[in-house]
């Protein structure tokens, strides 16, 4: 917003931002041989000249300041004359009210202008010097709709403080021709800037930058000569001021950069020429720290179609920035040409520089372009991935060669560089090329979704492991199952399954319906001719007893029962202590049980059989063993279950085992 | 001169050419905010269909004229204008106001920008600036 202190003098209130004040009390000093403080008459004449303004509006901005009733210029109607005549050049109308706002900074070919830049300083032509100084200085908000003349020397201003950098060795012969090679790149030059340049190229009057209006810069002026001496002093100051920076432009995306955002945007949504959301981005720059505001900000400049959401160039507009901002380089007020998505289109149509293609093979990979166009940027991009060094120095070559060049020639300059690649590439077999730009570009378009897939697939085994066989390893079972098979009716490999497993938990089927453990008991005790059978009996007689006392326990656990039998088990293979009592009383009965019974069955299926003739006893014992492979199955499954509503009442004695306890003491005392 | 104020029962943002006397312009601005409920509360008519969102004149005083709309949201855009400006017409407000909203909205699909704070938004500040510029 308006900041700064009034004019005085002139009675009108017109507040000037830091930077206006700056390049008006410079240009004052400028006009201001007089020690009475009245600037020179003639200077000022010059300067309102220089600013390139139709007559008339000299005339108007003279009066409006109110210089013609005080005859001179004072400082104060030299300021208001000065954001005037800034209007005017705006194109706003000369009145006061158009320079109650902020505005930028009035351009003046010719005449040096101090001001405070942001990026690195220039010391290059005038007229585009001047212009980007302007709209620099202009940093407070600029009425953007009509502002295309503006919009320019912004982009222009960032493209030669891109060139400007490495131009220290050859600054005087592109001193104009810089100007005239940034405006190329804009798609919107206005006439009035070409015009300006060419005023600016034709007296060949460059203007300097200053950090401090130091008089001895504006005492240079604007005759022929002056550039020579201003070129010395802008190289001074440009090797002075020049920042760390590569061959690039800082608004300038790298093809490493390049690289990191596709990448960047991958990790985001996978698919290049989808969209990022806003909040997703929004949290992803979060990340970056910067300020809310910045990024903000930053926001406003990159998302160009306004939908709240970014593209992909989008994308790497905001990160460029945002990268550019963690290396100190203030923001921008509107887009650098450089990171606009128009650029990077018109690069395609005018062999552009290496890095805006990458993002096209990137995006040509997905869309499937012609194929030509896709070899050719295959062939430059994969001639610069490839080769870091050689990277380098091409890219400091075509800007070397830019420095110096910075004639009408720049515009095919960038032509051939990359048509010399092609050619070059042409040769060198560009399919093997493509190939190589697919096998590495495609694996990573491809890799996120194969890493996906393969992370899914990774997800999808550790789903619980599957169920173990119904075989478990409960020691009653095992000793059962032992009783079961000693005879070794083919289940042996269950036996061991079930022995090696002695330590481990069953799985929990589903709660048996206790009938068929009756059925099985009532079928069982019908076939008895075998000693399995035999053996099976005690084992239903102690599954009955099992089953009770299990029913028993669940109703109402007794303490009593449960802890005594502890000590025993030796025999059984237990993994938990409260199945002991279940099992002490199972096993003494079997223990006690199978040996007595299993005499006398053995006793009675021997009597049995030595009565019988041999076929019926072999009709009768495959039946038996029929039998019994069902009843073992069936006992099997049996068990199982109860296995499982074992460990359910085995919970609740622990539950009220501990209630009891704290119940204990409190009756013991 | 020319003030623009953004709220929403609270000031959002607020943007005037001069810049003095604002406190006048305060209450001005609260004052029409009753009409504007008024007008927007619907009076049993036709609801949010039919309502427009550019509310005319909210009323004139005897020094500026009040302009009121109001986004489907209930953001409230005023803008008050010196009576002795006439060059402005019903339709340059209304266009006015289009251009407001129409940059409202690119400051809320900010997704770092919370609805509910002041609008700190720079292309929103320039929008602002172009209309005032133009209205003097």
């Amino acid at each position: 917003m308006d900041q700064g202190s009034a004019a005085g003098s002139g009675g009108t209130f017109i507040s000037l931002s830091d930077t206006e004040q700056r390049c008006y009390s410079g240009l004052y000093a400028l006009c201001q041989p007089d020690s009475s403080g009245k600037p020179a008459a003639g200077k000022v004449a010059e300067l309102f000249r220089a600013s390139q303004l139709p007559a008339e509006t000299l005339h108007q901005v003279t009066e409006a300041c109110g210089a013609k009733r005080l005859g001179y210029f004072g400082c104060g109607q030299f300021y208001v004359a000065l954001k005037l005549m800034a209007a005017a050049q705006a194109g706003l109308p000369v009145r006061l009210e158009s320079i109650a706002g902020e505005l930028p900074l009035p351009v003046f070919v010719g005449i040096t202008n101090e001001l405070e830049m942001h990026y690195p300083n220039q010391p290059l032509t005038n007229e585009s010097q001047s212009h980007i100084l302007g709209s620099v200085a202009g940093s407070a908000p600029r009425p953007p709709a009509d502002r295309p003349v503006l919009r320019h020397p912004d982009t222009s201003m960032d493209k030669q403080e891109a060139w400007s950098p490495p131009q220290s060795p050859g600054i005087s012969p592109p001193r104009s021709p810089s100007a005239y090679r940034s405006y190329p790149y804009g798609a919107q030059r206005n006439g009035t800037d070409t015009l300006l340049a060419y005023d600016a190229k034709v007296p060949g009057r460059p203007s300097i930058p200053q950090e401090n209006s130091s008089p001895s810069y504006y005492s240079v002026k604007l005759q022929p000569e002056q550039p020579v001496i201003t070129r010395v002093a802008s190289v001074e100051r440009l090797v002075e001021r020049v920042e760390v920076d590569y061959s690039d432009d800082p608004w300038r995306i790298t093809e490493e950069q390049r690289e990191y955002y596709t990448n960047q945007f991958r990790s985001l949504q996978p698919d290049l020429s989808a969209l990022i959301m806003g909040t997703v981005a929004k949290n992803f720059f979060t990340k970056s720290k910067l300020p809310i505001p910045e990024l903000s900000h930053i926001w406003e400049l990159s998302d160009v179609d306004k939908d709240g959401a970014l593209t992909f160039t989008e994308f790497c507009t905001a990160f460029h920035l945002i990268v550019a901002r963690k290396n100190g380089y203030p923001l921008p007020e509107t887009l650098p040409a450089t990171l606009r998505p128009g650029f990077v289109e018109a690069g395609v149509v005018t062999a552009p520089p290496s890095e805006a293609t990458l993002p096209l093979i990137v995006f040509d990979e997905n869309m499937m372009p012609g194929a030509n166009q896709l070899k050719i940027l295959f062939g430059s991009v994969d001639l610069q991935v490839t080769s870091r060094p050689g990277v380098t120095a091409k890219q400091e070559a075509r800007d070397e060669s830019r420095k110096p060049e910075f004639s009408p020639k720049r515009i095919p300059e960038p032509h051939e560089k990359p048509i010399q690649h092609v050619s070059t590439l042409k040769p060198d077999s560009p399919q093997e090329l493509d190939a190589n730009m697919k096998s590495r570009t495609r694996p990573r378009s491809y890799s996120s979704t194969s890493i996906d897939d393969a992370m899914k697939k990774v997800e999808e085994p550790p789903t619980p492991p599957p169920r173990p066989q119904k075989t478990h390893s409960r020691a009653s079972s095992l000793d059962l199952n032992k009783l079961f098979q000693q005879s070794g009716q083919g289940s042996r490999p269950s036996q061991h399954s079930l022995s090696a497993k002695s330590g481990w938990l069953p799985p929990p089927p589903a709660l048996p319906p206790r009938p068929p453990a009756t059925q099985i008991f009532s079928f069982l005790p019908g076939s008895e001719k075998s000693s399995q059978k035999a053996v099976q009996q005690p084992n239903f007689a102690d599954f009955s007893k099992f089953r009770e006392e299990q029913e028993s326990s669940v109703r109402g656990l007794s303490t009593e029962d449960l802890t005594p039998p502890k000590s025993e088990s030796t025999v059984v293979h237990q993994g938990h202590a409260p199945q002991k009592p279940v099992r002490r009383k199972l096993h003494p009965e079997s223990q006690s049980a199978t040996p007595p019974s299993a005499t006398p069955y053995s006793a009675a299926t021997l009597t049995k059989s030595s009565q019988r003739p041999p076929p019926k006893q072999k009709r009768e014992i495959q039946m038996a063993i029929r039998k019994n492979r069902e009843t073992n199955a069936v006992l099997t499954r049996l068990n199982s279950e109860l296995q499982q509503q074992l460990k359910v009442v085995h919970r609740e004695r622990v539950t009220l085992e501990s209630q009891l306890e704290l119940l204990r003491p409190v009756a013991s005392t | 001169f020319i003030r623009f104020v953004v709220l929403i029962n609270y000031p959002l943002y607020i943007r005037s050419v001069p810049t003095q006397g604002e406190l006048k312009f305060h209450y001005t601005v609260h004052t029409s905010l009753d009409v504007v409920e008024e007008k927007i509360s619907g009076v049993g008519k036709a609801l949010a269909d039919q309502r427009e969102l550019y509310l005319g004149l909210l009323y004139p005083t005897e020094d500026y004229k009040v302009y009121g709309y109001v986004t489907n949201s209930k953001v409230k855009f005023v803008i008050v204008v010196d009576s002795s400006n006439t060059s402005l017409r019903d339709n340059e407000i209304r266009s006015m106001f289009r251009k407001l909203h129409n940059s409202f909205t690119d400051v809320m699909c900010n997704p770092f920008y919370n609805p509910g704070d002041p609008i700190q938004s720079k292309a929103f500040d320039s929008i602002v600036s172009t209309m005032m510029v133009q209205a003097c």
